[in-house]
């Protein structure tokens, strides 16, 4: 019994990540359309280059908020599932079948009733949150002078249905967009129309000069040709994805819409856009051999130029496959709660196993953190998804240390519990697109990045450890009898050991971002309202420090000070952003505020208890 | 006596007062935050931060009336409570080491802010591609600008600071042989055309460029993207009596303003129409008297520097297929005289020239897209800093970090070494 005991770490361990590398390592089989092969296809969209993968994901989750499309949501018992990139090729190649898919998601009841949607009525079909693009195609009118007039209207102070008009209408743009990607909307037969485009080219040219010459032309000819340039002006001037590839690799991709334009002045028609048609008539038309080897020709024509483009794209469609951060989180939650029970009934084989856990998804969560550097060619921290990302990966290694010198499942359920919380987070900020967004000019130094920005989040990750051990030494304390004195004092002195830590990086942190606007604008400090709030966690710290120095505060006082670390750093971390003013303004919605609320009350709540007589906790009247 | 002075050691001295300032520190810096919502970046500074003390405070449209330290007053009792305790409880020991550098290096921060407060200088170059430039303009002060030709090759320049126009009255400077008498100074201005065929009012004054321009008063501006523009109406008096009221206008003499005035008139009415209402508009104002023509212009403050800079190609770069700003990139000649320098300077965001004790930062660009459509030439603005005391946040900042390594490494130690020990 005693052997097996030792085993059941590795066990453990060695079942999670079979688990993780299975999920991993084995994409859907490409049984007939082949889907998978089509999503590793490279384009730029926003500015980079990345795969048809990343686009249908991104954007499903732009419009949907989820990575998959539920074709029927008022069936709750058996969801009918697609894969994004099925979606995409359908709103790419066969947009009948996908305008009528309720892929748009519409939360706010105002707008429903505007937009006339049906109420959740699930006999009928509906279930009152999805909408296609066909059920709100008759109101694009009046959404549409809606939008004109909110976008009058400063974005901080937009109503809860104004902010949702602006959404909606940004869904429904981008889904035109993606229509708008391969060929023109609305068009009944692209390979056919493309094919006698491509024909009357030169008649059509001679017939439009002719007419400006005020001479004789042929009407007829002169009609199609400028119907078709009309329909390509109109598909132009939507920022589609650029799906054309550069005649010469260094140069620019190109949307299809342009290139036809250009076609139209007589240039040669990109063998991309031909070769998209192909496939579209084939997909259309159910013809699953024909769209297959549409697909393989078209990816052996980018052989050799774009073989690097490719493999990039490959890289990118893996690593959205792998989701490691997914996979760390739901390992993180086996683990914090292994840990927490190793408290109860003392067990080291729980705390061994949690701590291997943890390990593990470590080794998952810094694999996706240094699979994404090396896909975006950038320090880890860019936008705020990837510092929620990093900062549990820091609170994780701090976490970690702790336990190896204490050894008491205190530090992994630190690591486990801060992991775990942060790459929430991280999900819930995935939902407003492409997390590898190009940097502006201003941000655009891997330099400063990865110093200032990097040394900024160490700081956050550490108060935030030093606030999640206050809250341990509080419940444990308040609620059961496992606080004995020595574990009272290991957890005081941890927090102390935190904060000196975060004092530390913080400050360093924040003076490097003065550094860097001193090298960007010639302005050490601006009072931004990023830089007050960094600088705020850095006088809290030293606050913290300066009062133990001094004798004013003593083990419970600590543990309440670090605490309210966890709302100061909240603050700065989100709380700033949703001021709409200053440089690190990003506009937020409503759930975040509700969320940031939610989560300083029960801070100011815990520092209520951390208040209450001794008497009226648990572990104190133990220990009398 | 004695007990006075020990109490204001122990006073200056004490962590105690270290604490209640960090707290009033924390405070100030939230309020400050907040009130940049309601009152904008630049009010804010002045109110809270640039303060010896607030009164009443505003915070998400409430006003409550309370007294707080303000900036100066935390920052300065901070530094004379870090210097004292310094002082006082100095000691050279190893042990203490790290904390001593960590507080000189934030005593030095503090001190460098102070003096940056007092000392830099912040002006702007804006030049069109194949412009050269000699000076820097303020985006905040402006100058009544006499140029005086005695018809030589050298022009002398007279220049009255805005601040003694806004005091109103007579100004008289000796190497001008005539009173200017300041009948009203507006901070902020707008302008507008007096169309002919149009209904118009009486000029503001049957001189010069009122006769084809229309000024009115507007309200001052706090937004730095909408700087103010002055207008004033002058009475000058020779000496053989009243020479005539003109009008002096800063939406005459900055090439910006100008420049954006062209612009609105082109889309309205055409560029051609546009070119004449501007060259009507810039038309200098002169009067002459004794031989010598003297001109003057209400224009932004100069800074004259020793040394040129011709703008010789300004990049604006986009992310392909986006309006994403990739990179801002101004290409320009140095051009000293006196050193004999004549060289090309590339500066970028996060890349400035620091030249002869002066900073040049890219801080904004028409060359992108929109400027090429409309046939604009590209044109940049480089923000000019002087401020002596720039390296202090990089010297205090590495010691204020290597001092608490240094104190937390003891820390680490002792524990480590406590815990193995028995």
């Amino acid at each position: 019994m005693k052997k097996f005991k030792q085993w059941v770490p590795l066990i453990l361990t060695v079942s999670f990540a079979a688990w993780f590398l299975v999920n991993a390592l084995s994409p859907p089989a490409d049984t007939d359309f082949h889907y998978g092969e089509f999503s590793a296809l490279p384009l730029v969209f926003n500015g980079r280059l990345k795969p048809m993968d990343s686009l249908a994901r991104n954007s499903l989750l732009e419009i949907r908020e989820k990575q998959t499309l539920d074709t029927e949501p008022w069936n709750d018992w058996s969801p009918k599932i697609i894969s994004a990139n099925e979606w995409l090729v359908n709103v790419m190649m066969n947009p009948a079948v996908a305008d009528a898919w309720p892929v748009f998601r519409v939360d706010n009841p105002d707008l429903i009733t505007l937009l006339k949607l049906p109420e959740r009525d699930l006999a009928r079909h509906h279930d009152g949150k999805h909408y296609s693009w066909n059920e709100i195609a008759p109101c694009f009118d009046l959404l549409n002078k809606e939008n004109q007039r909110v976008q009058k209207v400063e974005s901080a102070e937009r109503s809860a249905y104004e902010q949702a008009v602006v959404k909606v209408f940004e869904r429904l743009l981008l889904y035109e967009e993606l229509k708008n990607t391969v060929q023109p909307q609305d068009v009944s037969d692209w390979k056919q129309q493309l094919a006698d485009f491509e024909a009357m080219i030169p008649a059509g040219i001679t017939a439009v000069r002719a007419q400006q010459a005020g001479q004789k032309y042929d009407q007829a000819v002169f009609n199609a040709f400028v119907n078709n340039v009309q329909q390509f002006d109109d598909m132009s001037q939507l920022d589609a994805p650029l799906v054309v590839p550069p005649q010469d690799p260094a140069g620019e991709w190109q949307r299809v819409g342009a290139t036809l334009l250009d076609a139209a002045k007589g240039n040669p028609i990109n063998p991309a856009v031909t070769a998209y048609a192909t496939m579209a008539d084939a997909f259309k038309n159910g013809d699953v051999t024909a769209f297959n080897a549409a697909l393989d020709d078209y990816r052996a024509s980018l052989v050799p130029e774009f073989s690097p483009a490719m493999h990039k794209a490959k890289a990118e469609v893996f690593f959205n496959q792998m989701q490691p951060f997914y996979g760390a989180l739901i390992i993180y939650v086996v683990a914090g709660l292994l840990a927490v029970f190793s408290w109860f009934n003392l067990s080291e084989t729980l705390r061994r196993s949690s701590v291997w856990l943890i390990g593990l998804a470590f080794v998952i969560h810094t694999t996706g953190l240094i699979y994404r550097m090396v896909l975006e060619g950038r320090p880890p921290v860019t936008n705020l998804y990837s510092s929620a990302i990093f900062i549990g990966w820091g609170a994780v290694i701090l976490g970690l240390v702790l336990e190896k010198i204490h050894r008491n499942g205190i530090g992994a359920v630190v690591a486990a519990g801060i992991g775990f919380i942060t790459l929430v987070i991280a999900q819930n900020l995935a939902v407003d697109g492409d997390t590898m967004e190009m940097m502006r000019a201003v941000l655009d130094t891997n330099f400063w990045l990865a110093t200032h920005v990097v040394a900024v989040t160490t700081g956050y990750a550490s108060t935030f450890v030093a606030g999640f051990l206050a809250l341990i030494y509080i419940l444990r304390g308040v609620f059961t009898k496992t606080l004995d004195e020595a574990t009272g004092r290991s957890l005081a002195r941890m927090i102390y050991g935190i904060v000196c830590f975060a004092t530390l990086f913080s400050f360093v942190g924040t003076v490097l971002g003065g550094i860097w606007a001193d090298q960007s604008w010639g302005r050490f400090w601006g009072w931004d309202p990023k830089e007050n709030g960094a600088l705020i966690i850095v006088l809290w710290n030293a606050l913290i420090l300066h009062l133990r120095w001094g004798g004013m505060i003593r083990e419970r006082g600590l543990v309440n000070c670090a605490i309210f670390g966890n709302v100061v750093t909240s603050w700065s971390w989100f709380g700033v952003n949703m001021l709409g003013i200053g440089l690190h303004s990003y506009g937020f919605t409503d759930a975040a505020f509700k969320w940031l609320s939610l989560f300083v009350v029960s801070q100011l709540a815990f520092i209520a208890l951390g208040l209450m007589p001794k008497g009226m906790w648990k572990s104190f009247q133990a220990r009398a | 006596m004695r007990m006075l002075v020990d109490w204001v050691i122990k006073f200056f001295t004490s962590l105690r007062l270290t604490v209640v300032l960090l707290a009033f520190a924390i405070i100030l810096v939230f309020i400050g935050t907040i009130a940049q919502v309601d009152e904008g970046l630049y009010n804010a500074q002045a109110r809270y931060f640039r303060q010896w003390f607030i009164f009443g405070l505003n915070m998400f449209g409430w006003k409550i009336p309370i007294i707080l330290p303000g900036g100066y007053l935390i920052g300065t009792m901070l530094v004379l409570n870090l210097v004292s305790a310094h002082i006082y409880r100095f000691q050279l020991s190893t042990k203490k080491i790290g904390i001593q550098l960590a507080h000189a290096g934030v005593i030095l921060l503090l001190v460098g802010q102070l003096a940056t407060d007092m000392l830099a200088h912040e002006s702007q170059i804006y030049f069109a591609e194949g412009q050269t430039k000699a000076y820097a303009e303020s985006s905040i002060h402006h100058e009544l600008a006499v140029t005086i030709d005695s018809g030589g090759n050298d022009e002398e320049v007279v220049a009255i600071p805005g601040r003694l126009l806004e005091n109103g009255g007579d100004i008289q400077n000796e190497n001008l042989p005539f009173t200017i008498r300041v009948k009203s100074y507006w901070k902020n201005s707008e302008s507008t055309f007096r169309a002919p065929m149009m209904k118009n009012g009486p000029p503001l004054a049957p001189n010069g460029i009122a006769t084809s321009f229309d000024f009115t008063p507007a309200a001052e501006s706090n937004n730095p993207d909408e700087p103010n523009v002055p207008t004033a109406q002058i009475e000058i008096t020779g000496p053989n009596g009243p020479l005539g009221d003109w009008v002096v206008s800063d939406w005459t003499a900055d090439i910006q303003m100008v420049d954006a005035l062209r612009q609105s008139y082109s889309e309205q009415l055409g560029a051609e129409m546009a070119q004449k209402i501007i060259a009507q508009l810039t038309q200098p104002q002169t009067i002459a008297i004794g031989g010598k023509q003297f001109t003057f212009a209400l224009r932004p403050e100069r800074v004259y520097l020793p040394f040129s800079l011709e703008l010789l190609k300004a990049t604006h770069t986009v992310y392909e297929g986006t309006d994403i700003p990739k990179d801002f990139r101004s290409r320009v000649r140095l051009n000293n005289p006196k050193t004999g320098e004549n060289r090309e300077v590339e500066i970028s965001m996060n890349h400035p020239l620091r030249y002869a004790g002066l900073t040049f930062y890219q801080y904004q660009m028409d060359a992108g897209q929109a400027a090429r459509q409309a046939g604009r030439v590209a044109s940049s603005v480089l923000q000019v800093v002087h401020n002596p005391s720039w390296l202090t946040p990089y010297i205090g900042c590495a010691m204020v970090a290597l001092g608490l390594v240094i104190q937390f490494m003891f820390h680490l130690v002792g524990f480590l070494s406590k815990r193995k020990t028995p």
